[in-house]
This record gives structure tokens, sequence and C-alpha cells, in this order.
């Protein structure tokens, strides 16, 4: 068995903000309706964690639970866990009507880290999105200049990213140039 | 002449000297200074020439309204024409240079036009360039060419970098003069989140000049905004445009100061501002009086501008004409800097307020009820001869002078108001279109969603000034949920002014002679006589007659010609003035560059490039890259001394001869899940979908609700309720909407899931007659043809990666396609071209993919079909269920057209002499259609030179093709021959399948 590899093989770029590719995560993507009882019962059974309200995330225990759309959430867990967890959900998850598949490769994930308003202009350089009210633990589904992106803050002066895997390059360089730019 | 007064200049640093070039010659300027003011300082009164007539032309501004000077700036990579002077501040080693002259400035040889301007009339080019027709190509465009146009377009690349920036505010104020700080300072008090957009480096607006106790009061204003924590001030930061949904564009010139830069040059803000105020001032109109457009000839507030601002006198004699009190002002302030002022020309027979009584105890002579008959001088005023304002202006007497300070009132800046459908109405006591505030741009819920403020609402005096700032930012304030407080602001001393008299022509009842050497439109050489022969020869609209005069198309966008037009325009209709209306104010202002509009989009971020798991290995083995949508695929993979065809040949030879590997990683992979997924993928696809069994694949077809063929690829069951559908590399996306858009509008109660897993997993096609040997070496076992079957799927592990298997094959080859997480893609690649080595493997390209297919007569989305093509034209049947009730597509394509005989129909198409028919040929028929063209009976859809056959192979479609089978017919070539070509079947390669096993 090889080692997974990551789009970008953790490619980083330094300076006062910080970009970092991550990984190899593990990643389930849900659809099910996410306000069904079955379903948050038996993904708190596989993972610990509880259903997140809208745009929220639950965390736990290095798992981490992302509410992506009424009938959408991204399990992101370490990937040593990630065959038990889901075996876990499908048997949970039984007979009702949801999808859990594995999308750890799908994707990457961006770690971004600076001074907390630094970091926020970065992402205002190339996102849609209200940095300045953009709360800790919650999660945004945007576009980063021209491409699909999922972000949201865990704790000050970070910002986590996930986009498609072979876009990897393509957000590594945006994000790279935003954050070379001057403050404002 | 013009030149630097020993003192004043309240802008610049006479400590802080800067060199900068002006068509090569060295100048000298301070930091402070903008290039205007500095070429006037050097006396550089002439920047240019005009559009039509090549006229000597001026400075007439000092702010964004300036027509005149338009100048190359930069130089290679930091090259821009056009570029406003009155708005770029100086900077040591600024390079700039005029344009629209040839072969210079001072001399043009296309001013012989003016001369001749009686043979120009108002839509010269409509009139004169349609006859005779070989004229334009070989005499008039040539010389249109050499003469006309701006500046000369960049040869460069750029050298600098540009972004965007996502801005979200609670009121956004656009205008940093004094209304527009009172304004955010009122909208602020309350903790409301306000921005405020400042088009030039320092806030304060005109009160620095007209007003030093308000201009002391916007100081204070903007050092309170500063220091609080929710107001954000953007100096060098223009309102480019207002659109839907408090949407506003800001256009931020960073670097454009200075000379040293670093960073992006331009930040273009996207900004969504719950609530919009323009605070944005107003412009004021020139005069129409012959020789308006002699260099020297300026706005009066121009004229006080860079006295004040900057220390520059235009001339040592100025003669004021207005029919406002404002221009007075112009005339104190030349007086205070022991200028001569010979006299104030007011077309008034009342003359001016107050200001006009300080005027004569400062000794100016004020001539009440005159005007200026005409300017004297062709490169630079020498003097005025002046008339009554009533009559047709005889001369009453002559004065010598070198500049002439003219204002015929103040249109406020309404373009942002404008932008998203604000509406205007005409204040006739102050001659000026203001903001209706009763029909403002209105947001989703019908609300206004912009307020104007200030002299931008017609509010020209201090006192009514600030009130109306303070009351409209409190409303802003207040319609986004907060309040606030009224700002203190101390009291402003009041200027008792006589009434403005509209004076659109000067003098009123002036003969032809003069009107046609009255201005209106500096830049595009549009006079009075002009826009009156419009009226005369029917342009009765506003719209009209400005495309037919061009009044107001120049890249000034009629910011001082407008009003006086369509004044000029209303006198010739006898028509008042509100109901002739003005054109329309459309985004953005004044131009922005298109290096901000690009933002980060440029080099390697010009658009994003998709990468496969085994792009980087690709790109280092000679992959010639081919464009599929996003994404790069190898085209074929050059070696050493190969041309593209070789390569291609090499590939499929050996592929068909032993093995080969392809990357088919960005093939669409869709899963389908749930309890109604097999009801689902029977109306998704042609065929019958629920029936497969679990662990079976098959090839299906995906139509478009009009029937024609959209998609296709094999699907394969993975277990009782899901699904994974394979898409064509350009389909993933598509398709996965189209699942989305019918799962969620139309059968919203089907339980099905859809999650697009097409970048999870790396898929190699793992391809010949070697392929089930190399499969077995990295630990497959039990794969033989029995035990795993054409169009089944079975798990393996293969050099220690668990993957899914697929025997399906696009070649007529033994083949798999062998999916493993996309992270291990690169592993089994190495692992199967290490194993495969004893089979010469290599990898082949997206055209040895192609030629393989169409050797076996498989056909391809986007050749075969192009969006008129049903799978019935294609011979594909046998993919079409007939048992099913319904699919997608399936009622279209029983319409008429879709069912009549003699729809063209798939064929395979061999050349009589072995040659590679031309892609897109046409079979051609007997006679003429009615356009006089040869009919035609047939197209090539796919046309290759087949290395296993030796020779070309073709498919198209043909009239009753499929029953003329070893009939000869005909396809033409572009040079008129045609190349006789017999229908054959599609299949030319192992047509029994012997192959595959």
């Amino acid at each position: 068995m090889s080692d997974p590899v990551t789009a970008l093989a953790n490619a980083t770029s330094d300076g006062p903000v910080r970009i970092e590719e991550t990984g190899p995560h593990g990643m389930i993507t849900l659809r099910g309706v996410l306000s069904d009882g079955t379903i948050a019962s038996a993904v708190q059974t596989a993972t610990g964690l509880a259903m997140p309200a809208q745009r929220g995330i639950t965390s736990d225990a290095g798992k981490t639970l992302i509410w992506m759309g009424p009938d959408e959430a991204l399990i992101l867990l370490p990937r040593a866990d990630l065959p038990a967890t889901l075996s876990a959900l499908t048997g949970a998850l039984g007979s009702a009507h949801a999808l859990a598949a594995d999308m750890s490769d799908a994707r990457a994930v961006f770690r971004i880290t600076g001074d907390d308003a630094h970091v926020r202009e970065v992402l205002a350089r190339l996102a849609p999105v209200d940095m300045d009210r953009f709360p800790l633990g919650e999660v945004r589904r945007t576009r980063l200049a021209q491409v699909a992106a999922a972000i949201w803050s865990p704790e000050p002066g970070v910002v986590q990213l996930i986009c498609f895997r072979s876009v990897a390059q393509y957000v590594f360089d945006l994000l790279t140039e935003a954050a070379a730019s001057p403050r404002i | 002449m013009s030149t630097r007064l020993t003192a004043g200049g309240q802008r610049i640093n006479r400590d802080k000297p800067v060199t900068f070039t002006f068509n090569g010659q060295g100048l000298k300027g301070y930091e402070g200074d903008t290039l205007a003011s500095a070429l006037l300082a050097n006396d550089k009164m002439m920047v240019g020439r005009s559009f039509k007539y090549h006229r000597p032309r001026g400075l007439v501004a000092s702010g964004t309204e300036e027509p005149n000077a338009l100048l190359g700036i930069g130089q290679d990579g930091r090259f821009e024409p056009n570029q406003r002077a009155t708005m770029q501040e100086v900077f040591e080693g600024l390079t700039a240079i005029s344009q629209n002259h040839w072969p210079s400035l001072e001399f043009d040889i296309g001013e012989v036009n003016a001369k001749l301007s009686r043979f120009f009339p108002a839509g010269f080019y409509y009139k004169t360039f349609m006859w005779p027709r070989s004229f334009w190509k070989h005499v008039f465009e040539p010389f249109i060419r050499q003469s006309a146009g701006l500046g000369k377009a960049p040869k460069d690349p750029d050298a600098d970098t540009y972004e965007h920036f996502y801005h979200y505010c609670d009121v956004l104020v656009i205008g940093g003069g004094i209304a527009g700080l009172v304004a955010a300072k009122a909208a602020a008090s309350g903790g409301t989140r306000v921005t405020l957009l400042e088009q030039e480096a320092t806030f304060g607006g005109r009160s620095g000049v007209d007003a030093p106790e308000a201009a002391e009061a916007a100081r204070g204003l903007a050092e309170d905004l500063a220091g609080m924590e929710n107001v954000r001030l953007i100096p060098r930061c223009m309102g480019a445009g207002v659109y839907d949904h408090g949407y506003v564009l800001g256009y931020q010139r960073l670097t454009d100061h200075l000379s040293v830069k670093t960073g992006p040059r331009h930040r273009l803000w996207r900004i969504r501002a719950g609530q919009v105020i323009t605070a944005t001032g107003a412009i004021e109109r020139p005069l129409s009086f012959a020789g308006n457009d002699v260099p020297g000839v300026m706005l009066a507030s121009a004229v006080r501008d860079y006295v004040v601002n900057y220390g520059v006198s235009v001339g040592d004699r100025t003669v004021v004409v207005t029919n406002n009190d404002d221009a007075y002002l112009t005339a104190i302030r030349l007086a205070e800097a022991g200028l001569s002022v010979p006299a104030i020309v007011d077309a008034r027979a009342g003359g001016a307020g107050a200001l006009g009584a300080r005027a004569e105890s400062l000794g100016i002579r004020v001539l009440k009820g005159h005007g200026i008959a005409k300017v004297k001088g062709r490169t630079r005023v020498t003097g005025v001869a002046l008339c009554r304002q009533v009559g047709e202006g005889a001369v009453t007497e002559e004065i010598a002078c070198d500049a002439v300070a003219m204002s015929g009132g103040w249109s406020p800046v309404v373009h942002l108001w404008s932008h998203c459908g604000g509406k205007l109405v005409w204040d006739a006591d102050q001659a000026m279109f203001r903001p209706d505030a009763d029909r403002p741009p209105t947001g989703a819920d019908g609300k206004g969603f912009v307020r104007t403020a200030g002299a931008a609402n017609g509010m020209l005096t201090l006192e009514a000034l600030i009130a109306d700032a303070a009351a409209q930012g409190l409303a802003a304030a207040e319609a986004v949920g907060h309040s606030g407080t009224v700002p203190e602001v101390a009291e402003m001393p009041a200027r008792a002014d006589n009434p403005i008299e509209p004076v659109w022509l000067m003098p009123a009842s002036a003969k032809r002679e003069l009107r046609a050497k009255a201005w209106l439109d500096y830049q595009n050489d549009v006079k009075v006589t002009d826009i009156q022969l419009a009226a005369q020869e029917g342009y009765e609209s506003v719209e009209h007659a400005k495309r037919y005069t061009t009044l107001g198309m120049a890249t000034d966008q009629g910011k001082l010609s407008n009003i006086n037009g369509l004044a000029i325009l209303s006198g010739a209709l006898d028509s008042p003035i509100p109901q002739v209306g003005t054109t329309t104010f459309r985004p953005p202002y004044t131009p922005i560059s298109m290096g901000s509009i690009a933002g980060e989009a440029r080099g390697t971020t010009f658009q994003p490039l998709r990468r496969s798991p085994l792009h980087g290995w690709h790109e280092t083995n000679g992959a010639d890259w081919e464009p599929v949508g996003p994404w790069r695929r190898p085209f074929t993979y050059l070696r050493a001394g190969e041309d593209r065809h070789k390569a291609v040949e090499r590939e499929i030879l050996q592929t068909r001869n032993s093995l080969g590997l392809l990357d088919a990683s960005t093939l669409g992979k869709l899963i389908v899940k749930g309890p109604d997924a097999g009801r689902f993928m029977d109306m998704m696809y042609t065929n019958m979908m629920s029936s497969l069994k679990p662990g079976k694949c098959r090839y299906g077809l995906m139509c478009s609700e009009n029937g024609f063929l959209m998609d296709d690829g094999v699907v394969a069951k993975w277990d009782e309720d899901t699904y994974l559908c394979h898409t064509t590399t350009g389909g993933a996306d598509r398709i996965h909407a189209h699942m989305e858009e019918w799962l969620q509008t139309e059968w919203w109660d089907w339980k099905v899931w859809v999650v697009n897993a097409t970048e999870q997993y790396a898929q190699i096609g793992v391809v010949g007659p070697n392929a089930r040997k190399v499969l077995e070496k990295l630990g497959a076992t039990g794969i033989s043809n029995d035990d795993f079957p054409f169009m089944t799927f079975q798990d393996h592990t293969l050099a220690g990666i668990d993957a899914r298997v697929y025997r399906i094959s696009f070649s007529g080859e033994l083949s798999y396609e062998i999916a493993v997480p996309a992270g291990q893609g690169m592993a089994l690649w190495t692992a199967l071209m290490e194993a495969g080595a004893e089979f010469d493997v290599m990898p082949y390209g997206t055209e040895a993919l192609h030629v393989m297919r169409a050797e076996k007569g498989f056909i391809m989305i986007g050749d075969e079909t192009d969006g008129t093509v049903i799978p019935q034209d294609l011979g594909l049947n046998w993919a079409i269920s007939k048992k099913k009730e319904d699919f997608i597509g399936k009622r279209a394509q029983s319409r008429d057209d879709m069912v009549r005989a003699d729809r063209w129909k798939l064929v395979g198409l061999e050349t009589l002499n072995g040659a590679t028919l031309p892609d897109g040929a046409y079979a051609v028929a007997d006679g003429m259609n009615a356009n006089g063209q040869r009919n035609v009976q047939g197209r090539v859809t796919s046309s290759y030179h087949s290395p296993t056959l030796r020779r070309g192979i073709a498919m198209g479609l043909v009239l009753n093709g499929p029953d003329r089978m070893g009939e000869t017919i005909e396809f033409n070539k572009v040079d008129g021959t045609t190349i006789p070509t017999k229908i054959v079947d599609p299949v030319f390669y192992d047509k029994e399948g012997t192959r595959n096993v």
C-alpha cells in the first residue's frame, strides 16, 4: 500500500501570512436530509459529533463535521480513522436514505495563518465574503476568484480552505499572490 | 503665459521639487502638483489636438471632467494612453507625451481639416464615406487611421499587477468633500459601518479653494472619521459605478503617484452597501461663445484651483466671463494673488450680489449685460472681443488678455445616482438637472438604496449643503437600522448671491460665423451649429442627436458638454429642456484600467487550469498538451525527433500490438444512489439501466429534453441502489448539474442522491493484448476472460493499492480502466509502467484514443454530435429502450423532424485513393440551392489517418447513408475539387470483435 499524496505534496508559502497545503486528510461527503433525526443520530454514532446548524461546524477529538447545505455535510477526520468511521457511518445509516462517500482524495485542504486581520484581508481579495464579519466556527461555501471553495476560521488568525484537487495549484497561486500584496 | 507664482499653492511642497518630462523635454514641478498644474507652471498650455479638426487644445479643467489634457503616461510596460493630466499626481521621473497629433504637437497636418470645417458637418462620416464603396478601404480608412485616434495602444505587456477587494458596509459615501464628510459622520455616529471613497488624494473637495471655513471643518471631520473604528476612508478611490442591490465598484489608484512602485497598481473595490450616498459634488459648465476652445480659455473654478492649490497662474491678465456669482470668486482670488483681472464680463443685466461688490472694491471692472463675441488668438488667447449679451454679437470693445475664466453655472454630478435608475428633475431656478429624491434607484424591497447629498443634490450654498448632507447621512443610517446624530459643524458665512441666469449661447442671438466657432464638445469637435444641424435634419431625440454629432461620446463622456448641448438642442427644437431630457449615464464614471477589471486573472492565474493526479508525470514525459475544457490532457507524448503524427502512430501501434496506458482521470464520475436511483437512471439514459445487475456495466446515452444526444458513457452498477455514471470529460460538471436540476425541480420527491466523485479517483486505462498480463503481474488473480468478462467490474488490489477495475473498452482492445484514490494514482501509474516495461508499455494521448475509437466506429460526443444529432442518426437505436414508458428526450424524438426519412445518418467513409478526408468536408449533390450554393448530401464528422489500416478513415452523416453501402460520393475540398469516397460500414477494424477477449 503506497501512502497517498496530496495534490501539491504539502506545498507551503511563507510570509506574514503563511499558506500551507495540509493532508492527506480523511473526508466523507454525506448527502442526506440533515434535519432528519435518523441521519443526525447515525452521524453522532459514527463520529461522536452533533449535527451542526446552518453554516455551522462541530468539532471534537480531531474530527470536524461541517454543514455544507441542508442536505450535505462534510466529515473531516484523520486519514487513518476513515475506513472505520465510514463503515460505522454506513452501518448506522442502515436503510436510511443517504449517501456517504469517501471523498478524501477529491479535494485539497489549505491552512492560512497569520495576523487575524491580515488573513482576512488575503481572503477578501479573492472571495465575495464579508470577512470583517466572518465569525469563528462558521463555514462559507463561496468562490475563490474563479473556482468553488469553502472556508472557515477555527480560531483567530487561522482560516481553513477546501477546494477541488485539480485546481489546488491555482488556489495556491492565488493565495500566495494575495498574501504578498501590501496591507490595506 | 502661464507660470508658477513666487508664493501660494496650498497643495504643493516647494521644498520638494520633482523633475518629469513632457514630449521628451525635462520640466520641473513640486511634490503635490498634478501633472496639469506642473505643465501650466512650465507654460505648457497647449496639451493636445482635437479629434476631428486637430485644433490646438489646452487645459480646460482641474479635475475628472478635463476633456483635452489626455496624455500618454509612463514608458514600456507601464505606458498608458489617454490619462487625464488633471488626475495624475506628478512624481520624480514621470514621463508624459501628448497624443493625437502628427507629426508634432506644434505643427499638425490634420489641422487642415479645420480650414475645411464647412465641408465636415455633423454626420459627415455617415454622409461622405458611403460612396463609392471601394473608397472606404483604399482612400478614406487609411487617411482616417493615420490622422485620427487618440492615444496609441501600449505595445509591451503590462508590468504591473492589480487586485480586487470584496468589501461590505452599511453606508457607502461616495465623495470626500465637505458634504460627504458630514454625511459620513452623521451616518457613522451611531456605530453604523461606513465607508467613504474620495477620488483625490486629499479630503475636503472644493472647500480648500472656495471656503476656508468649510476647509477647516472638513479637516476636523476627516480626522474624526479616521479615528473611528466603524469607518473606513479610502483616498484616491473613485466611485466608478453603482449597480443593483447596493453593489458599487470603487477604483483605487495605489501607485500611479509614486516613483517607486511596489504592490498592485490599482485595486478594484467590489463593495456591497446597504445604502449609498453620492456626495459627488458638481462640475462647472463652459459657456458657448466663439473661440471658447482656444488654449487659455478655462473653467473659472479651474483657474482659481490652479492659483490657490498650486500657485500657478494661467495668465497674467484674465478676463472672467460668467452668468452667475461663483466666477467672481475667481476674479477675487486672482486679484488677491496680485494678478490682473481686466474685466468681469457678466451676461446678467443685474450683475452679482455681495461678491460683485467685493470684486469692485478690489478695483475690478464689471461689465453687466455683456458677453464675449469672440476670443482672439489661435494656439493661445491674445484677447477678447466683447459684445452685448442680447443681439448678434456686434463688438463693443476689445480687451487684451492671455486667459479667459468662464462659468456657465454648475451641474450636479448625477452620474452615480443615475447608473442604477435614479431619475432627474430640471431645476429651472438653478438651471440644472438634479436628482429627484422621489425617484431613487430601488432595491429588492422597492425602496431607494441611493441618496444624494450636497452639491450633487443641487445644494450650492454651504449652509444648505451641510444641512442636507447631515440629513442624508442620518436617513441612510436609519434605513439600515441604525441611528446617528447631526455632527457639529461651525456655522458657515452666508454668501448673498444673485440668481444664475441661464446662458446657452453667447451672445444670445449669435450669428452663424460665431456659432460655428462655439464649441460644445472639445474632444470630439462638436459645435453649436452641429447640434442645430442635427435638429434641422430630424434628429430630435437627444440620444439620436448625440450619436449623429458624437456630442458627449468622447472619453470624457460629455461631462462638460452634455447639458450645454441639450440646451442648444432644446432651443433648436423649441422644446423645453426637461422634455428633451438627458442621455443615459452609464458606468464607469471615468474610464478604469483593463488591469483592474481583470484583477488577479492574468499570468498563471488567468484561468484555473485543472490538473489530473498524473499531470506532473505527463509534463516531464513529453506531453504535447491539448486543452479539454479547463483540463490539459496529453494530445500525444513526443519523443526526440518525432512530430505529432509520428508520435500518435507509435502510440497506436504499440497499444494495438502490446500495451498502452491512458490517463482517463478527467472522465466524469457521478455516484447516484437511493431507492429511486434505478427509476432516475431510466429517465436520464435512453437505455434501460435499472435492469443492470450489480457488478455489471452498460454503455448509455443521455439526451436533452429536445431529444438531442448530449453525453454518453459507461454506467456501472455498484450495488442494488448505487450506480456510477461515467461521463465525458466536458460533461462531468454539466451532467451533474443536469441531474441535480431534474432532482431539485421536477422530481424533488424522488429519493436519489448524487455526488460528483470525478476528482476522487485517478483512472488509468490499461489497453492492449498484454493488459491482462500486466494486471496479473501487479497481483490481480482470477481475471481470465470468463472470470472477469467484458462490461463487468471487480475490486482488486494492484501493487498494494485498493482498486476498482472496470473491464470496458473504447479501443476495441482488451482493456481495463482502473480507478484508485487520486492520491495513489501516481503510485499505480508508476507500477504499471514498471510492470509493463517487458511489453514496451507506453502512455498514449487523446489523439491515439480518438483514432482507435474511430477505427472501431465508436462515436465521440462533440464530433459525431453537435447539438442537432439524435442517437437514431448515429445508428444507436440498440441503445434506445423501446420498453420504457419515458426517458428524457423520448417524446421529442417522435417529432416529425426527428422521424423523417431523409435525416442524414452515420456511415463510414473511405476515400478511393486512401487519402484522409478533410474534417468537416461536405458531400456534394446535384444542383444549386436557392442561394446559388452547391447542394449537399452529407458531411464528415471525424476523419483520421489510421496507422493500423494504413489509410484514411472517416465517419460522416450522409443522406440515406446506411442504405447506400458501397456507393461512391464526392466530398469537397477548399480548392474546389472533390474527393471520390465510398460509403462503408463505420466499423473499420476487427468487425468480429475478436481482440477484446
